[in-house]
């Protein structure tokens, strides 16, 4: 049972108050009549799914009702960030920002 | 020295001081036709089909632990092949026929125990669901019926058929072919039929990275132990799949969640055979040593940490509990976690990538273990070919692209 | 009474009272304070369990919880039985009755003991390398069988209960600022210093009493105090605080991410008799801000040939036995001591009267203050010496000693008489639950034992004590203080213990004294029956990582997994590899660290608390009608009401007749319901469902159709435009909560800049459907002006109305085909309307009908139900809903991937209806559909069938399918193979009844 702090409600919780919601930052694309099947199928599918450090999406289901985006070590669950939909993902200093 | 009743009794004789090594540990060479990367079923299974049946011997399997220390050796082991889809249908299928078989194949005991699976319909729903696969089994070939709940009963005495259960058993698809096998044994099992056969299996060797030419192709995986060249690659790493692909630049349609197992402390037969129920999130079955095996959801984010929160096991235990109220004062013994490779239609990916000479077999889920031995059997074709086995073909990574996904959790819709 | 195997005075027993117990059918006696393994030892009982695989004789090896041997079922009739119970951790009670296990017939004459003359053969592996044959009927046959059904038999330990467990288990999530696990000395001390601090402390224990090894000394003072007194004083102070919780039998069993930690607390099974509506078991689940792990050290068995006779036990366990149980577990012990507290347990042995007929000690050069303590005592001893054999059948009758040379040989010495033997291997710390929390553990050669090194991310926790190697009492006394203190405040002054009689090394030996031939049947794992040798052929055959060792010899895999056999068996596999043991590594300490009732994990979800259940405003209403339920999610709804004993097929055909013919009613509450507000509303519904919703006039309804972005139908339902900037969206009764989600998610995340607010009103709402052509006759008199004529109040039509006085929305849907309305008032009025409603509807010679008979008039009229007609792959051409895509959108949810090559290519499954050459046939749903008859085995099907029912309407069956190409197969023949017979059917539109939607508008 993970706890964690919902970036507006500025409380850690537990996670049966929350729904993990995947991958954060993968864009919708804006005109999707415009993009190539394979440049829909890597939004649709294709994810990082890495071994350390995820940018990832969660919202307060049973709280606020907000999405918000987490950065969490997938090997330790240790949540290093929370921080609210929309915003770009904090730099941590640890170089694993703009690692896909 | 062939396993059987007489060199055991022969070797019993001399205190079984002359039984060898089951699997010869070498160095790794600097050069192979093709580099098996994951130790587990699926990847020694790869690795003794392609020697046996495909006759590649220059070949090795690395891995960056022990043999069969992934999912091969903390899943529930969970046998059947009544899918719903005919891809499905056609690799499962392959799969049990082979686990009929295992034992005298490798000349090693997996123990495959065909003890029937049953599958608990819960819902009118769930009854709908099941009926339609018992009827698309039939007409595969493939053994499954239709049990009411007091047949189901009869089948599994310690199965609480009463109408006043939250939610009541309203009947259960039976596989009687389906059934448990002893995983560690089927690693172990492949390791050294595989390594009789030539295959190099090389512990303790963790890929660091995947070489490439200027074309792109595979030339090499760098490891733990040393660079070993190479232009065929085949990844079977399960969980990890992920971590290796991005070695390649190849980003996969992969999630790896916890997956959560327990076993209780061992009792004299009580559960004859393994009952199943995705309604409420419950996988029971008896292994030999008596334990009973128990297996979870997966937990609800993705992680590599092997383990999981106690909600997700609980939540399992509470179903177990229902629907089998005289194991409630049974006591769970250990209870550890897996990390299991999902993909967006629940289905396996297994065949080419986008770079050359590199070769993927993951997305197993919550049920790769049943489908060792045909997963291997048509990744080794697949390999050895350059192009994917009929049974493989439909599981190639384009069905993203193209949409013609196998989606077996489609079954799950919730009903109106 | 007293008993022979009592000792004169002391021990924490209430010798003024006796219990009475029975073992095995025979009757004991003991006293309040025993377990029931001190209990046994007190009345001559050593012989209390077999062994797993040789049944081989065994008998109590230890005084806690790291107990392999003395397994006991434990029946308290009813139901309440338990196998596999540790009898050193059963409290004793009157009345209580215990059995041995994995023996028949009885303990002494157990036939499976005929396995030990096969032990030649079922060394490490065995079966692995059996059993394959012969080849009868398949490959698989004699194995699945012959085989594997005597080996189950075979394995097991006690009997799984029969009855139903009956108790109830009770849960509590709980808070604190220090948990402290183990309330030996170093836990108290650490629960002194945070209570000092003024925290919120949780202190916790398995055992009845706290105060861990402290109950077992009898001659130690701390700071002048006796150490019994010290416990007293210290449990005193500390349950006087109210910022305390002491808990007593609890186990921490798991200790899981930032600081979550699960115990179990034992409630009742040490009593005689409860209130049977007690709970047996509660699992405690706290969040501590730090947690303090003083879990203390377990003393290693030793291993040598023969070491598993019963009366042969852990030295520490025979000393808890004589000073805290004031039971004398023999009466002539031999002592092999290869660590300090092996001396410490021979002088107390000696002062309870046992006679110490050696002590044997292994190492080179022993401790010699207690050398010279022994020798004052008149105790023999034996430096560099180890035992290399014993006797006995049912209990140790001698045992040979052998001098251990200086190439580790030993030479066989003399037989020493004996009915008991002490064995003292030396302390390995429990770091389990460090270990479970992920911190990561570190060999230390000077402890011979894995330490904790490094606390694992969001894990505020320390170690203190013997599980961190700080073994001596003053040094553990200390250790826990200042852990104590750093959680909890430093400004807590530090604090110093004097302690008397104390010893200070705990190391002793790993793995085998001596190395010598002399190795047979030398147990390493007691209760799996795994000896030197089975570890040994494994690294032998390449088994070479722990975890293999451990997988193929079975060691650490039994019901202790490891406790006494871990440290051992890594020692023996290194020894033999040449390797040192932080190279062979260490098994994963996993959850739990003691087994846990199933029961106690569940707690009070059973039953209905399993999964809430979800009911509607009418619900009572239903339930008084008689009405039968089904789940739907996690509503029950009800699915038909049958009339003077009516089956399903009878009740839901009338129910059909009555609303084609009159009208019916029907409970439409848990169909999901979303309120869709703000300027951007249609925007957003546009963006999100197929349809267009823009051009929608205020007061109409629309069909929506919500795809995943994967281009699959997921839900669906009707939209009504209240306002400019208002609309209800109904989801199906699954769907509502996934559908609000995804809802939820594409409002804020990505069309942040839409305004446009969503409020899930599912349960605000009581929906009455009243459906059938007197619909409108029904309603009109509970209705205030309002005209419900056609023109006025069209199909898809819906306005705001006061029906029975109260304020309500008035939809003009149908899901029937027929004339109809459904009712939304607010969930309170729910069933005042309800009947209001039911009483004009028997005017109309109306009925209520349920989800069954539903689900016949919407097939009647080829509506889809999604998840029936829909399975997560069929799109809204599949299901002939083309057309509800509005025609010049440019973006809508899943819309990219309809045009992918799978979603346009030929031969999709396409929904059609099936009508059976025999009309009485009902076809089954999920039935396959072919094109040939008598299709073999391997024929890939053309699809199948989502819907099959008896239509009273039509007088004839009906069935929906999925069938490829279907549209285009309409008029032609197929065939749907059955089990012994095919039925011939044949192709037809996906519209039974009154296509021109005559009924609907009328």
């Amino acid at each position: 049972m993970l706890l964690i702090t919902c970036p507006y409600c500025r409380m850690a919780r537990p996670e049966s108050e929350f729904h993990y919601g995947g991958e954060a930052h993968v864009a919708r694309p804006a005109e999707p009549a415009n993009v190539s099947d394979a440049e829909w199928a890597a939004y649709l599918y294709m994810r990082a799914n890495p071994k350390g450090v995820h940018a990832e999406r969660w919202r307060h289901i049973h709280g606020c009702g907000r999405f918000f985006n987490a950065v969490r070590n997938t090997v330790s669950d240790e949540i290093l960030a929370t921080y609210e939909a929309g915003m770009s993902r904090p730099d941590l200093g640890d170089g694993t920002k703009d690692a896909r | 020295m062939k396993f059987s009743i007489f060199s055991l009794m022969r070797q019993a004789l001399g205190h079984h001081a002359r039984w060898p090594a089951q699997w010869r540990s070498p160095e790794p060479k600097a050069a192979y036709d093709a580099v098996i990367v994951g130790g587990g079923g699926h990847g020694l299974g790869t690795a003794y089909y392609l020697a046996k049946e495909h006759g590649l011997r220059n070949i090795a399997v690395v891995e960056k632990g022990w043999l069969g220390g992934g999912n091969t050796g903390r899943n529930t082991t969970i046998i059947r092949s009544n899918y719903l889809w005919e891809e499905s249908e056609a690799i499962y299928e392959l799969s049990v026929k082979l686990w009929e078989t295992l034992s005298d194949e490798l000349n090693y005991n997996v123990m495959y125990s065909p003890r029937g699976v049953m599958m608990l319909a819960h819902t009118v729903h769930d009854i709908q669901v099941f009926k339609r696969h018992v009827h698309a089994n039939r007409l595969a070939g493939i053994d499954n019926e239709w049990l009411t709940p007091e047949a189901a009963k009869a089948f599994c005495p310690p199965l609480n058929i009463s109408p006043k259960l939250r939610y009541p058993v309203l009947g259960a698809a039976l596989q009687r072919r389906g059934g448990t096998a002893r995983h560690d044994a089927v690693a172990w099992g492949y390791a050294r039929a595989a390594s009789a056969l030539g295959v190099d299996i090389i512990e303790n060797a963790e890929v660091m990275a995947v070489r490439r030419d200027a074309r792109g192709a595979v030339e090499g995986v760098e490891t733990t132990r040393g660079m070993i060249r190479t232009k065929k690659v085949g990844v079977v790493a399960a969980g990890h799949t992920s971590v290796l692909m991005s070695m390649a630049d190849v980003r996969m349609p992969l999630e790896s969640y916890p997956l959560q197992a327990l076993v209780s402390e061992p009792v004299k037969p009580v559960l004859p055979c393994v009952v199943m129920s995705n309604t409420v999130h419950a996988y029971i079955s008896q292994s030999d040593k008596g334990e009973l095996v128990i297996g979870a959801g997966t937990d609800a984010y993705t992680s590599y940490s092997q383990t999981g929160g106690l909600h997700v096991s609980a939540h399992t235990l509470d179903a177990i509990c229902d629907l089998f109220p005289t194991f409630r004062r049974m006591r769970m013994m250990r209870n550890w976690g897996g990390i299991v490779d999902v993909t967006p239609d629940r289905s396996p990916i297994i065949g080419l990538t986008p770079v050359p000479g590199l070769y993927v077999n993951c997305g197993w889920g919550t049920g790769g273990f049943k489908a060792t031995p045909g997963s291997a059997y048509v990744f080794a074709a697949t390999m050895a070919r350059g192009e994917p086995h009929p049974i493989a073909a439909p599981f190639a990574l384009e069905r993203f692209t193209t949409g013609r996904l196998i989606d077996e959790a489609a079954a799950a819709a919730v009903a109106h | 009474m007293a008993s022979l195997h009592r000792t004169n005075g002391g021990g924490r027993v209430d010798r003024a009272r006796t219990l009475s117990f029975t073992f095995d059918g025979r009757t004991y006696q003991g006293h309040p304070g025993d377990t029931l393994a001190s209990a046994l030892l007190a009345n001559g009982v050593h012989l209390v369990g077999r062994s797993y695989k040789y049944h081989r004789p065994r008998g109590i090896l230890s005084a806690g919880a790291e107990e392999p041997n003395a397994l006991v079922t434990i029946d308290r009739g009813d139901g309440r039985a338990a196998p596999n119970l540790r009898a050193t951790q059963v409290e004793l009670y009157d009345g209580l009755v215990a059995e041995s296990q994995n023996r028949w017939p009885s303990l002494s004459y157990d036939v499976g003991a005929v396995n030990s003359l096969f032990s030649p053969l079922l060394a490490a592996g065995f079966y692995y390398k059996t059993f394959m044959g012969p080849r009868l009927l398949d490959s698989n046959w004699a194995w699945h069988k012959i085989y594997e059904p005597l080996i189950r038999r075979a394995a097991g330990l006690g009997k799984a209960p029969t009855l139903p467990d009956p108790d109830r288990y009770a849960n509590r999530f709980a808070h604190c600022d220090v948990l402290v696990v183990g309330a030996g000395p170093a836990g108290l001390a650490a629960a002194l210093a945070a209570t000092e601090a003024g925290a919120r402390v949780i202190l916790c224990d398995e055992q009845a009493e706290l105060g861990g090894a402290l109950l077992s000394e009898w001659a130690v003072e701390i700071d002048g105090t006796p150490a019994a007194s010290w416990v007293a004083d210290a449990v005193r102070a500390l349950a006087a605080s109210p910022r305390v919780t002491l808990l007593p039998r609890t186990q921490a069993f798991g200790y899981f991410a930032q600081n979550f930690v699960a115990l179990a607390e034992r409630l009742t099974d040490h009593l005689a008799s409860s209130d049977p509506a007690a709970a047996r078991e509660r699992l405690w689940q706290v969040r501590a801000k730090e947690v303090v792990l003083a879990t203390g050290a377990i003393e290693r068995p030793i291993v040598f040939p023969g070491n598993d006779r019963p009366g042969i036990m852990l030295a520490d366990a025979a000393r808890t036995y004589v000073n805290r149980y004031g039971v004398r577990p023999g009466s002539r012990t031999v002592v092999l001591a290869a660590c300090d507290s092996g001396y410490a347990a021979a002088l107390d042995l000696h002062r309870a009267g046992i006679d110490v007929a050696t002590i044997v000690d292994p190492r080179p050069n022993g401790n010699r203050t207690l050398i010279e303590a022994a020798r004052t005592a008149g105790i023999a001893i034996e430096v560099g010496a180890t035992v290399i054999a014993t006797r006995g059948r049912q209990r140790v009758t001698a045992v040979r000693i052998a001098r251990i040379g200086a190439d580790g040989s030993a030479a066989a010495g003399s037989w020493i008489p004996c009915d008991h033997v002490a064995m003292a291997g030396g302390w390995t710390p429990s770091v389990h639950l460090f270990s479970q929390s992920r911190g990561k553990l570190a060999w230390s050669d000077a402890a011979q034992a894995f330490l904790p090194a490094a606390a694992a991310p969001g894990q505020a926790q320390r170690s203190a004590g013997a599980c961190r190697g700080v073994f001596g009492l003053a040094a553990a006394l200390e250790d826990g203080f200042a852990a104590g203190k750093a959680a909890a405040d430093t400004r807590v002054r530090k604090r110093s213990f004097n302690v008397t009689h104390d010893l200070t090394d705990f190391s002793g030996i790993v793995g085998t004294p001596g190395t010598g031939a002399h190795v047979s049947k030398a147990f390493v794992d007691f209760q799996h029956d795994v000896t030197v040798r089975d570890l040994k052929l494994a690294a032998q055959e390449g088994f070479r990582a722990i975890e293999h060792v451990k997988r193929y010899t079975t060691t650490g895999m039994a019901t202790d997994q490891g406790k006494t056999s871990n440290l051992n068996a890594l020692a023996i596999v290194a020894d033999h590899l040449g390797k040192p043991i932080p190279e062979v590594g260490l098994t994963t300490f996993r959850q739990p660290y003691t087994p846990v009732s199933f029961g106690t994990i569940a707690g009070t979800s059973r039953g209905d608390l399993f999964d809430p259940v979800r009911r509607t405003p009418c619900d009572g209403w239903a339930q008084a009608a008689g009405a039968v339920f089904e789940d739907v999610g996690a509503w029950k709804r009800a699915r038909y009401f049958p009339e003077g004993g009516e089956d399903m097929h009878a009740a839901v055909a009338r129910e059909c007749r009555t609303v084609r013919g009159a009208a019916g009613m029907f409970d439409a509450s848990t169909l999901g319901k979303i309120e869709v507000v703000g300027p951007d509303a249609a925007v957003f519904l546009d963006r999100l469902y197929i349809n267009s919703f823009q051009k929608l006039g205020v007061g109409r309804c629309r069909y929506g159709v919500l795809l995943n972005e994967a281009g699959f139908i997921i839900d669906d339902g009707v939209i009504g435009r209240l306002a400019p900037d208002r609309f209800h969206v109904t989801t199906t009764t699954g769907g509502a909560a996934r559908v609000l989600n995804m809802m939820e998610d594409y409002a804020q995340t990505e069309f942040p800049d839409l305004k446009v607010w969503l409020t899930s009103t599912t349960e605000q709402w009581a929906v009455i459907a009243v459906q059938g052509p007197r619909a409108r006759d029904v309603l009109a008199p509970l209705l205030e002006e309002v005209d419900l004529g056609a023109t006025s109040f069209p199909h898809m039509s819906v306005k705001a109305v006061r029906i029975c006085g109260i304020e309500a929305r008035l939809f003009r849907v149908s899901f029937t085909g027929e004339m109809g309305f459904e009712i939304n008032v607010p969930a309170d009025y729910g069933v005042a309307v309800w009947e209001a409603v039911w009483r004009e509807v028997q005017k109309h010679g109306g009925c209520a009908y349920g989800t069954e008979t539903m689900h016949v008039l919407r097939a009647e009229k080829g509506f889809i139900i999604v998840g029936q007609e829909t399975d997560g792959t069929v799109t809204p051409d599949d299901v002939g809903l083309g057309w509800a895509i509005g025609k010049s959108k440019r973006d809508f949810v899943g819309m990219r991937s309809l045009s992918r090559p799978d979603m346009v290519r030929g031969g999709r499954k396409q929904l059609v209806g099936l009508l059976t050459a025999d009309p009485k046939l009902v076809l089954e749903e999920g039935a396959q559909v072919t094109a040939e008859l008598h299709p073999p085995a391997g024929t890939p099907a053309l699809g199948h069938v989502t819907s099959a029912y008896w239509s009273a309407a039509l007088g004839r069956s009906i069935a929906l399918a999925l069938v490829a190409d279907g549209r285009a197969r309409i008029g032609t023949r197929l065939n749907v193979p059955m089990p012994g017979s095919d039925v011939p059917v044949e192709v037809v539109a996906p519209v039974f009844l009154d296509p021109k939607g005559e009924r609907l508008h009328g």
